[in-house]
């Protein structure tokens, strides 16, 4: 509790992510301050960033001498009922009551907020393993000394003290590897940038997170700007470039708003522009905005967009590593990778690299999402299961109905039966099966999901959004839909089925990028592991191919 | 007030003249302003910018964030992908032609446009949508109607 002209003043946070905010957690501040004022209650209203607790939001919580105290669901209508009851003095002694295991419903039609306890000790985020997300929920976005209060700066600190050569090779030991999906080793691009001679290079951050199922990329940018940005001073700095630029999508307007601002903050406190904390080098860094084509989060693509261009695919050779943006040896990274930066730097790669399993090393932020009944953020050490993180942390199927297929990696990722759902989530052991671990994104379909219009609409996404470079993905997919309906409404031939195959397998094989080179892999797992749905028989896939 | 086409391309031009790799920021400052970007303002972009016709307007139409027309007077997004397909995302897309009259990605109906995204990040919480540039989580038709009569009665007090 803070002093507010002499008066104790309740510290009351309300989180400002936008999925707080598209829950009306704005108006709920508002109500907050309103009848506060109007009961002469002095309070504090932090907005914070969200826990990535999202069933619960907004979720609102009430400092106090055992902890922060958290209320769930609260709806501005309900704020003046809470103060009824004698809230928010009443979190003291909600605190010390025992608590009842949180309600994995949390409707958000409930008829009055529930207290949820102490937040910290919610299993679902007691038992993760937050290192990249240490902050997220527990600091204001936009506080330089909450950030640096909760070990903030460490990070870059350390990296000062470094030689180009050491910061790249202690990305290397970490083993780090690429979150945004292609999961390359980042210690190895880093050098490969670091090492290329030229005038000027650049650091990228592709924030064009587009992937249904994926939202760790916004939650870092609206709830822990700092991390990212410090991630990615870092990074310029270890392999000598002095601009950075973070490239966000269209879709994310209030991602790109605190990512500015914080930028803006950043500045000021000197943790970057000509003299970073001191240290005499220099780090500009700014956000360009993307134009919501989905094909821009591919590297190349997005090299050309932020050239002022058509977002379409380079052939590599040569890498952007190289020869990027404007032909200079580029740097870039996902959200994900340069946010954990900080932690490695902080805590030594040993440190980092302590968690995880075989060739996946660190922590995988997981996005559980779609029909699920605590849908938020995980992050995980590499390993868990599928069913772990469906029963245990997301509680089952929103609808309450077995849960079908489980997508993971985003729309270019393959469907997963009940079979494979007690697999680590490994790099190797998902690729082993055909499946990508991708960027992290879970999506869960009920027994209701027809796989063959997922299949069907995988291709049409593939279609609307490819660049047109390069034929297989161009007229691939439109051919890919048309055959799918032809199966669809009943010609199972087996014409039509090997077909659908040959086609899947020119595009694996003849893509330029991974748009159309993985769009066959949920069409192919939905084929494979639901042949119902597609009015054929079992097992006529492998028939087929044999 | 309502900037005159002119009053809000000079200075843009302006600004980005010669830097053909800033057609993008161009592109987004002019839609910000003026809602879409005319199509008879090609010209002068493509001469400040040193680039040709052809350049601007395969920019202007590859990236679906912009526009080459107005837009309507209420513009409704609706997510389409994956994750808010998986809690009946396309039955609240039947819903919300319904209760509009428009067709998705097709013309408006009294003002009211309907149109497709693709992920608004909002995965955990589908299905998604945004009404004017706001964002709403876990969109019941219930609940879509809700924020559709608030809308109406916003636009109809402005």
């Amino acid at each position: 509790m803070t002093e507010i002209s002499g008066m104790r003043a309740h510290r009351v946070y309300v989180p400002r992510d936008s999925a707080a905010l598209a829950l009306g957690a704005d108006r709920v501040a508002a109500a907050v301050a309103a009848e506060a004022a109007k009961r002469g209650i002095a309070v504090d209203i932090v907005r914070n960033g969200s826990r990535g607790l999202f069933w619960l939001e907004p979720l609102v919580e009430v400092q106090t001498p055992s902890g922060r105290i958290g209320y769930s669901n609260v709806q501005a209508s309900q704020v003046a009922a809470l103060f009824d009851s004698g809230w928010p003095a009443r979190a003291i002694q909600d605190g010390e009551r025992e608590m009842a295991p949180v309600d994995p419903h949390g409707s958000w039609e409930a008829p009055m907020p529930d207290c949820v306890g102490r937040v910290d000790a919610i299993p679902y985020l007691a038992k993760q393993q937050r290192l990249t997300f240490a902050r997220i929920g527990v600091t204001d976005p936009l506080s330089p000394t909450d950030y640096e209060a909760h070990g903030g700066l460490a990070g870059l600190r350390a990296c000062l003290a470094l030689d180009a050569e050491a910061a790249c090779q202690t990305v290397l030991d970490s083993g780090l590897r690429g979150r945004g999906g292609a999961a390359f080793p980042a210690g190895i691009k880093w050098r490969t940038v670091s090492r290329a001679e030229a005038s000027q290079k650049y650091v990228v951050c592709n924030a064009d997170e587009g992937d249904s199922g994926t939202f760790a990329d916004r939650l870092i940018m609206e709830s822990d700007p700092f991390v990212l940005i410090e991630g990615m001073v870092i990074a310029a700095l270890s392999v000598g470039a002095s601009e950075g630029i973070v490239y966000v999508r269209s879709e994310y307007p209030h991602a790109i708003a605190m990512l500015e601002a914080a930028i803006g903050i950043a500045r000021r406190e000197g943790w970057l522009g000509a003299d970073v904390l001191g240290s005499g080098r220099s780090c500009e860094l700014r956000v360009a905005k993307a134009a919501g084509a989905y094909i821009c989060g591919e590297e190349t693509a997005l090299l050309e967009s932020l050239e002022g261009k058509r977002g379409v695919v380079r052939a590599k050779p040569p890498i952007p590593a190289l020869s990027g943006l404007f032909g200079k040896p580029t740097l870039i990274n996902n959200v994900i990778t340069l946010a954990s930066v900080p932690y490695i730097f902080a805590h030594g790669a040993q440190a980092y690299r302590e968690f995880g399993m075989g060739r996946s090393q660190g922590t995988l932020p997981v996005q559980l999402a779609g029909n699920i009944r605590r849908g938020g953020l995980v992050e995980l050490a590499f390993g868990v299961t599928l069913r772990t993180l469906l029963d245990e942390f997301g509680g089952g199927t929103a609808s309450g109905r077995p849960a079908k297929a489980i997508q993971v990696g985003g729309p270019l990722g393959a469907y997963l039966p009940s079979a494979q759902w007690d697999l680590p989530m490994d790099y190797e052991a998902y690729a082993a099966v055909g499946a990508v671990v991708g960027h992290g994104g879970v999506v869960v379909h009920d027994d209701t999901a027809d796989m063959a219009g997922l299949a069907s609409y995988a291709m049409e996404f593939c279609a609307l959004e490819s660049c047109g470079k390069c034929t297989p993905c161009r007229i691939g997919s439109t051919r890919g839909v048309e055959v799918i309906e032809r199966i669809r409404r009943g010609d199972t031939s087996t014409r039509q089925v090997t077909l659908l195959h040959d086609l899947c397998d020119t595009m694996v094989s003849g893509s330029l990028c991974a748009m159309g080179g993985m769009t066959p892999f949920p069409v192919r797992s939905a084929l494979e592991y639901f042949p119902a749905d597609f009015g054929l028989p079992d097992g006529a896939k492998r028939a087929e191919a044999a | 007030m309502v900037p005159t086409p002119h009053a809000t391309l000079a200075p843009l031009l302006a600004r980005h003249a010669g830097r053909a790799h800033e057609l993008l920021p161009l592109l987004h400052a002019l839609q910000d302003s003026e809602g879409y970007v005319d199509p008879a303002h090609v010209p002068a972009i493509a001469a400040a910018l040193n680039l040709s016709r052809a350049e601007v307007h395969g920019v202007i139409t590859f990236y679906h964030h912009f526009r080459s027309a107005p837009p309507p007077a209420t513009v409704v997004q609706v997510c389409r992908a994956e994750a808010c397909r998986s809690r009946d995302g396309e039955a609240l897309v039947a819903h919300v032609e319904a209760a509009t009259g428009a067709r998705i990605d097709g013309e408006p109906c009294q003002g009211i446009g309907v149109e497709s995204v693709y992920c608004l990040g909002q995965c955990a919480l589908s299905p998604a949508v945004t009404i004017n540039g706001e964002l709403h989580a876990r969109v019941s038709p219930t609940r879509f109607d809700a924020l559709l009569a608030a809308t109406r009665e916003e636009v109809a007090h402005d």
